[in-house]
C-alpha cells in the first residue's frame, strides 16, 4: 500500500478527506484554542448527528446514480408531524416517534414508485417532494409557526443525553473486541479456504489503530459530559448500513443497480423493488433526522430542516468520497465528510463569524473534494480501473 | 452420431409482414461448437432468442435430449440447461469479478454473503478455464475486453448448462483478445459443453467451430464442415450468389495487383 502509488492510480480511499480534517482542525485549534477542547468536541459530536443520519440515506440514494433533493423538507415534516402529535394531539413520545418514521418510510415510497415505476426522473420527483412537503410542514405548524416540545421528554432526551464513563468504555470495548474478531475470525477462514489473506502484522495494526481512535473519542468526550447518546445513535446507524451494504445481497443489489441497472435487471435483480426501497430507507433516516433536530431544539419550526439542510448533507457524502454516478462509496465516508462539514460551522462560530463565510468555506471543501475525486477517477481510467 | 442435446425443427417467426425466420432446423451436440453465420438480417438474432426463450417461435419442434420441450421464458432455457451470453456482456463495472460472477445468485450463510464460498469457487472456476485475471478482487472496469468476455462466459456456467450460447464474442476485440475467447470456446467444448457461436468472423468461425450452420433470409441456407469448407463457399452461401460484393472485390484486387489473393487454407 504505497499512498503516492495509490495517488496516481486513483485508489486513494479515504485518505484525503482524512488528512483534510486534521488540517481544518489544525487551523481552527490555531485561530481559537478552545477548539480542540473536549466541550467543543462534544458539541460538534451532537450537532453532526441529525445531519449524519440524513446524509446517510443521501449515501443509499447516491449509490444507486440517483438524487433525494427532499430529504431536507422530509426532516422538517417529521419534525413538525412529531410536535403536532406530541403536543397537540396528546400522543406518547414513543408512539409519535413511530409514526413518523412510518410517515417517513410512506413518503419515500410514493417519490421512489413515481420514479420507479412512471420513469420520472428522481431529481424532478425528489425536488417537487422538498417544495410539496415544505409546504405540508409550514401547514401543520400553523397558527404558531413553532411548537416547543418539553426539556424532559423522550424526545429531548434523544440528543440531551450522555452516557456514564463506564457506560461510555464498555461501549468502546464492545465495539473493539467486536472488530477484533471479525477482522482474525475473517483472516483465519480465508487461510483455511486457501485464499490470500491480510498479514497477522496487518491485522494488528487495524484493531490497534481502531482502539486507539475509539479509545481517544471516548476519553475526550467522557473528561467533559460523557459519550453522547445521539454519537452512539449515529455510527450505530452508520455501521448498520454499512454491513447491510457490504454483506447482504439487498447491499450487493443496490451497488449491482448503480453500477449497470440493465445487468442488474438481467440477473434476476427486482430492481423497481430495489429502487423503490432505497427512497424508503432514504425517507426513513431523513425522518429520523428530523425527530433528531427537534430533540435538539426542543422544538420543530418552519425553519427545520429548512434552508441548506438538503446540500450540506448531499455534500457531505460527496465529500466523503461517494460518487454521484452511482456504485461508489461508503456510509463510512459521509460519516466522515458531516464530520468536516460540521466542523467547519463550530469553528467559524467559535469565531464568531458569520454564516456567510461558512457557507463559501463548505463550498471550497466541497470543490476541492468533488476535483481530487475527478482527479483521483482520471487515474483509475489511465490506470484501466475507471 | 449419439442424439443432438438440442434439436431445433421447422421454426418459424413473423413479426407483422416479415417472415423472420421459416421453416429452420438446427441440431447441436455435445462437445461440439457449431457456428451460426448469416448477413445481417438473416435471422440469427431471431433465432438465438427463440432458444433463449426471449422471443419464442410461432410454430416449430425443440427437442432437449431428444425429448419435445417448451422454452417460453428465459427461466425455462435457464432451467433446461441453455445459458447465453448477450454482446453486450450485462457486467456492473463497479463491482469485482466475483461479485460479477455471481451477481443475482449470491451464495449465502446465515443470510449473508459468503463472500469465501464465492472468490474460492470463482477462483476454481476460472482456473478451470484458464482464464488469466490478475485479481479476483478487483472491479471488472479494469479488466481487458477478452478479460470481460471471459467473466461473462465464466458466468454462464455457474449454472451447469449443456448448452452455451454467445453472441459475437470476438467483436470489439483485438487479436490477441480474441485468441484468449477462442481458447476459452476450445475449453468449453472439451468439457463436453455444446457451444453455439454467433459471428461475423468468418476467421475466428473457421478457427473454432466444428461445423458451420449458414442463414439466409430466415432459411437454412447450407452446412460445411468447418475443416472443410473454403472461406468462399461459406461467403457464397451466406450471399445466395456465386457472383456477390466479395468475390467481385476479390476478383477486382487479384486483377489490380496481379497476385494470387488465395485465401490460406
Amino acid at each position: 500500500m504505497n499512498p503516492l502509488k495509490n495517488l496516481r492510480s486513483g485508489e486513494l480511499g479515504a485518505w484525503p478527506v482524512i488528512i483534510g480534517l486534521f488540517v481544518i482542525w489544525a487551523v481552527f485549534q490555531l485561530l481559537n484554542d478552545r477548539f480542540l477542547t473536549a466541550q467543543n468536541l462534544s458539541n460538534l459530536a451532537l450537532q453532526v448527528a441529525a445531519l449524519g443520519t440524513i446524509s446517510i440515506g443521501i449515501v443509499l440514494v447516491l449509490l444507486l446514480g440517483e438524487i433525494d433533493l427532499s430529504v431536507g423538507s422530509v426532516a422538517g415534516l417529521g419534525a413538525a408531524t412529531l410536535a403536532v402529535l406530541t403536543i397537540r394531539h396528546g400522543w406518547g413520545d414513543i408512539a409519535a416517534i413511530i409514526a413518523v418514521l412510518v410517515l417517513g418510510a410512506l413518503i419515500g415510497v410514493l417519490q421512489g414508485t413515481i420514479f420507479a415505476k412512471l420513469g420520472v426522473p428522481a431529481f424532478v420527483v425528489t425536488l417537487a417532494g422538498s417544495i410539496g412537503w415544505l409546504g405540508l410542514q409550514l401547514f401543520l405548524l400553523r397558527p404558531e409557526g413553532t411548537i416547543n416540545l418539553p426539556y424532559d421528554g423522550t424526545i429531548a432526551k434523544i440528543t440531551h443525553t450522555n452516557l456514564s464513563p463506564a457506560a461510555g468504555w464498555i461501549i468502546a470495548i464492545l465495539a473493539i473486541v467486536i472488530y477484533a474478531a471479525a477482522v482474525f475470525f475473517n483472516r483465519s477462514r480465508r487461510l483455511a479456504a486457501g485464499l490470500p489473506a491480510i498479514s497477522l502484522t496487518q491485522a494488528l495494526i487495524r484493531v490497534v489503530g481502531l482502539a486507539i481512535l475509539i479509545g481517544a473519542a471516548v476519553a475526550v468526550l467522557n473528561s467533559w459530559q460523557g459519550v453522547p447518546l445521539a454519537l452512539i445513535i449515529l455510527v450505530g446507524i452508520t455501521a448498520l448500513v454499512d454491513f447491510v451494504l457490504k454483506r447482504t445481497r439487498y447491499g450487493r443489489s443496490i451497488f449491482a443497480v448503480g453500477g449497470n441497472a440493465e445487468a442488474a435487471r438481467r440477473a434476476g435483480i427486482n430492481i423497481t423493488a430495489i429502487r423503490i426501497s432505497v427512497f424508503a430507507l432514504a425517507s426513513l433516516l431523513a425522518a429520523f433526522g428530523g425527530i433528531m433536530l427537534a430533540s435538539r431544539g426542543y422544538s420543530a419550526g418552519q425553519s427545520t430542516g429548512a434552508n441548506d439542510t438538503t446540500l450540506i448533507a448531499i455534500a457531505a457524502a460527496v465529500i466523503g468520497g461517494v460518487s454521484l454516478f452511482g456504485g461508489r462509496g461508503s456510509t463510512y465516508g459521509a460519516l466522515l465528510g458531516t464530520v468536516v462539514l460540521g466542523s467547519i460551522t463550530s469553528g467559524m462560530f467559535l469565531l464568531q463569524l458569520d454564516s456567510s463565510i461558512r457557507l463559501m468555506i463548505t463550498a471550497a471543501v466541497l470543490l476541492a473534494a468533488v476535483i481530487l475525486d475527478a482527479l483521483s477517477r482520471r487515474g483509475r481510467k489511465a490506470h484501466g480501473r475507471a | 452420431m449419439n442424439q443432438p442435446v438440442l434439436a431445433l425443427s421447422g421454426i418459424s417467426k413473423r413479426f407483422g409482414a416479415v417472415q423472420a425466420l421459416s421453416d429452420v432446423a438446427l441440431d447441436v451436440y455435445r462437445g461440439e461448437v457449431v457456428a451460426l453465420v448469416g448477413d445481417n438480417g438473416a435471422g440469427k438474432s431471431t433465432l438465438i432468442k427463440v432458444i433463449a426463450g426471449v422471443g419464442p417461435a410461432d410454430t416449430g419442434e425443440i427437442r432437449w435430449e431428444g425429448k419435445p420441450v417448451n422454452i417460453a421464458k428465459p427461466a425455462d432455457a435457464t432451467h433446461l440447461g441453455i445459458a447465453t451470453v448477450y454482446q453486450d456482456l450485462a457486467l456492473a463495472d463497479n463491482l469485482d469479478v466475483v461479485g460479477n460472477l455471481y451477481l443475482g445468485q449470491e451464495r449465502t450463510q446465515a443470510g449473508l454473503l459468503d463472500e469465501i464460498r464465492m472468490e474460492k469457487q470463482a477462483t476454481e472456476l476460472l482456473t478451470s478455464l484458464s482464464v488469466r485475471i490478475p485479481s479476483v478482487r478487483i472491479p471488472v472496469a479494469g479488466l481487458s475486453g477478452g478479460q470481460r468476455q471471459s467473466v461473462a462466459i465464466a458466468r454462464s456456467l455457474l449454472g451447469d448448462p449443456k448448452v452455451v450460447l454467445l453472441d459475437e464474442p470476438t467483436a470489439a476485440l483485438g487479436v490477441a483478445q480474441t485468441a484468449e475467447v477462442l481458447d476459452l470456446i476450445d475449453t468449453l467444448k472439451k468439457r463436453g459443453l455444446a457451444v453455439i457461436l454467433i459471428s461475423h468472423n468468418l476467421a475466428d468461425v473457421k478457427a473454432v467451430a466444428d461445423r458451420v450452420e449458414v442463414l439466409r433470409l430466415g432459411k437454412n441456407a447450407g452446412s460445411f464442415r468447418a475443416g472443410e469448407a473454403s472461406q468462399e463457399e461459406i461467403v457464397q452461401a451466406i450471399t445466395g450468389a456465386l457472383d456477390n460484393a466479395v468475390s467481385r472485390r476479390k476478383a477486382r484486387h487479384t486483377e489490380a495487383d496481379g497476385g494470387d489473393a488465395s485465401e490460406p487454407a
